[in-house]
């Protein structure tokens, strides 16, 4: 054996350790430390600055008496609902029918798919226009003659929030489309060929046998729609910022208004952390699932 | 992959056995207006025209007069062809008292879309490579923070980061949205390194080692030369994702810096003076533009990028 020592663990392998330094920083200064700082000061009455009076949990008890929070937890529960069933359905039976091995199946893949490679700040803006009473689709419908038809979404504080879920959906659904497809190419054909022999119907053959084979796209997908909703954002400030009033407030444009607008830092802090508790309840019975039950198998 | 017809081969193997050999062989072709393509063609055109609409609109309002815009319908094509909205759009549309157009926004956006690219693509190709292939203690522990990170909602780390910046003297810098947007990035795309640089035979990663190559060495002569696709995915995810932001721009820049979004958010929701759809149109395009160049250019790639961001490791 040689005389010399191996080096000390620390600099052993010392060029990947620098090269991780900034995802250790990440890791642990932003998303740990910023996490942890954030639910922390959510307990003090922080106003224009950060301050450190603890008043246990005042900054909750206001949040939740707030009007405008209350009707931001009940629009994202609505948009929320509404988001992932239909875009689930619509992305499938758009994939199923991109999957019948039909011609120009890359002309329309790359149609449903544009919306997505654009912002919300842009889809918000062109729906808006679309959606607008006095010369959109209301107007134009009117124009052909049936003068009391009314459909003006973004003007009418009961229905508002389902024209912003038009605008998502035209958004998001080509990407969740985009999935399903690559879900359904995963299939084995033996499957499809086992099924017509024993005559199954095809939407038999969906509904029994593809859909349940496909439980970790859907899974994967459903995880990537409900983290994507918790966030809506920039496609509410573009297409109403809220209005009319406050009937299309969301949680996370509450969060920004206290924070940066009305020097209300606290219920900035308290209204996200009521989001992280919200993936919380999303992502660890999926990660449960996911990572608790692939130890069974192996 | 998928063959053609391979729906019917099962159907058709009985129908084959009893044919004479010298007949002609393989599935039967189907009819081309049969009632069930009918079904499928009909709906994917009518879905693809829902989807292609606010395009169109879009297109239609900027190219039209406001005098047109109030008579008319929004899906009719302009009578009289204009592009002066969209000159306007972007020289001298107004946001406040700021009368430069959208021109500032855009400069705005490329002088914080290509640095954040570069960097963040360069930290995360290499984070990925040591994680890949160079694993040390604990690598994966700060993987997984990274990973479970990237589902936390940004508002949770809004204001940790201002007084980061703050503390760093980058608050409202465009250096500070740069650094904000790498932060942001590295899980995806250390995601997406890792996977691909872990899919590399190793025996060619022996092979250097054998002949003296380093952690560098590696990864300049072998890993990026090897793995340009993936680079190109990755700044499709990138150029989009940062072009399209909103919030960051928003929140860690100053409105002399705002990025396209913002300023387009602001030049078309701003309360002052008459509402002038064709123009907020033209500006609409305008801003959207640049994301669908890369869309419409990558093709296939762009699926590669999103499905890799789909797809867990």
């Amino acid at each position: 054996m040689a005389a010399t020592r191996r080096p000390p663990t620390l600099f052993r392998n010392l060029n990947a350790k620098i090269a991780a330094i900034p995802m250790i920083l990440t890791a642990l200064v932003v998303f740990v430390g910023g996490t942890a700082w954030t639910v922390v000061y959510s307990f003090t009455n922080s106003r224009l600055l950060p301050r450190e009076k603890f008043v246990g949990l005042d900054q909750y008890e206001r949040l939740w008496s707030s009007n405008k929070w209350l009707i931001s937890i009940e629009n994202l529960f609505i948009y929320g609902i509404c988001s992932l069933v239909l875009s689930l359905v619509i992305g499938f039976v758009l994939a199923a029918l991109l999957d019948q091995k039909i011609r120009f199946e890359n002309t329309f893949r790359t149609i449903l798919l544009y919306p997505f490679a654009l912002s919300f700040i842009v889809t918000g803006l062109v729906w808006q226009w679309i959606l607008n009473p006095q010369f959109g689709i209301q107007a134009v419908v009117r124009s052909l003659g049936f003068e009391s038809f009314s459909f003006d979404p973004l003007y009418n504080p009961d229905i508002v929030i389902y024209g912003i879920l038009i605008a998502g959906l035209w958004q998001s659904t080509g990407l969740i489309m985009c999935l399903m497809l690559a879900g359904l190419r995963g299939i084995d054909e033996d499957i499809w060929k086992a099924a017509r022999i024993d005559g199954i119907p095809m939407w038999k053959t969906y509904l029994f046998i593809v859909i349940p084979m496909m439980r970790p796209v859907f899974i994967t997908t459903l995880v990537i729609i409900a983290s994507g909703i918790v966030r809506v954002y920039d496609l509410v400030v573009a297409q109403t910022s809220g209005g009319p009033g406050i009937s299309s407030e969301v949680p996370a444009k509450y969060v920004y208004d206290a924070m940066f607008l009305s020097q209300n830092l606290g219920q900035g802090f308290a209204g996200s952390t009521m989001m992280l508790l919200a993936v919380i309840i999303v992502i660890v019975p999926w990660a449960y699932l996911e990572f608790g039950g692939r130890k069974r198998h192996v | 992959m998928s063959n053609t017809g391979a729906l019917n081969i099962a159907a058709a193997g009985a129908d084959a056995a009893a044919q004479d050999l010298a007949g002609p062989r393989g599935a039967r072709p189907k009819r081309a207006l049969s009632g069930r393509n009918i079904m499928i063609y009909g709906t994917l055109a009518v879905v693809s025209l829902y989807y292609l609409l606010p395009l169109y609109v879009m297109m239609v309002t900027s190219l039209k007069g406001m005098p047109e815009i109030r008579m008319g319908n929004i899906f009719a094509p302009p009578m009289e062809i204009t592009f002066e909205p969209w000159v306007k759009a972007w020289a001298t549309a107004c946001t406040g008292l700021n009368c430069e157009g959208l021109s500032r926004g855009f400069w705005n956006s490329v002088r914080i879309t290509v640095p954040s690219v570069f960097l963040s693509i360069a930290i995360a190709s290499i984070n990925g490579y040591a994680l890949a292939n160079w694993r040390f203690k604990g690598a994966n522990l700060f993987f997984t923070i990274l990973i479970v990170g990237a589902f936390i909602p940004y508002q949770v780390m809004l204001y940790p980061l201002v007084i980061i910046l703050r503390e760093m003297g980058l608050y409202g810098s465009l250096t500070g949205l740069v650094l904000v947007h790498s932060v942001f990035g590295m899980p995806i795309l250390t995601l997406l390194f890792r996977n691909y640089f872990t899919s590399v035979p190793e025996e060619l990663f022996k092979a250097a080692r054998v002949d003296g190559a380093g952690f560098w060495g590696i990864y300049f002569k072998i890993m990026l030369p090897m793995s340009l696709p993936i680079f190109v995915v990755a700044m499709i995810i990138q150029i989009t994702g940062i072009w399209n932001d909103f919030l960051f721009g928003v929140v860690y820049t100053k409105p002399d810096l705002y990025p396209m979004t913002v300023q387009l958010n602001n030049i078309v929701n701003s309360v002052q003076g008459v509402k002038e759809y064709n123009v907020n149109m033209a500006a609409t395009i305008i801003t959207g533009l640049v994301p669908l160049i890369v869309y419409f250019a990558s093709g296939k790639l762009f699926v590669r990028g999103i499905a890799a961001g789909a797809v867990k490791g």
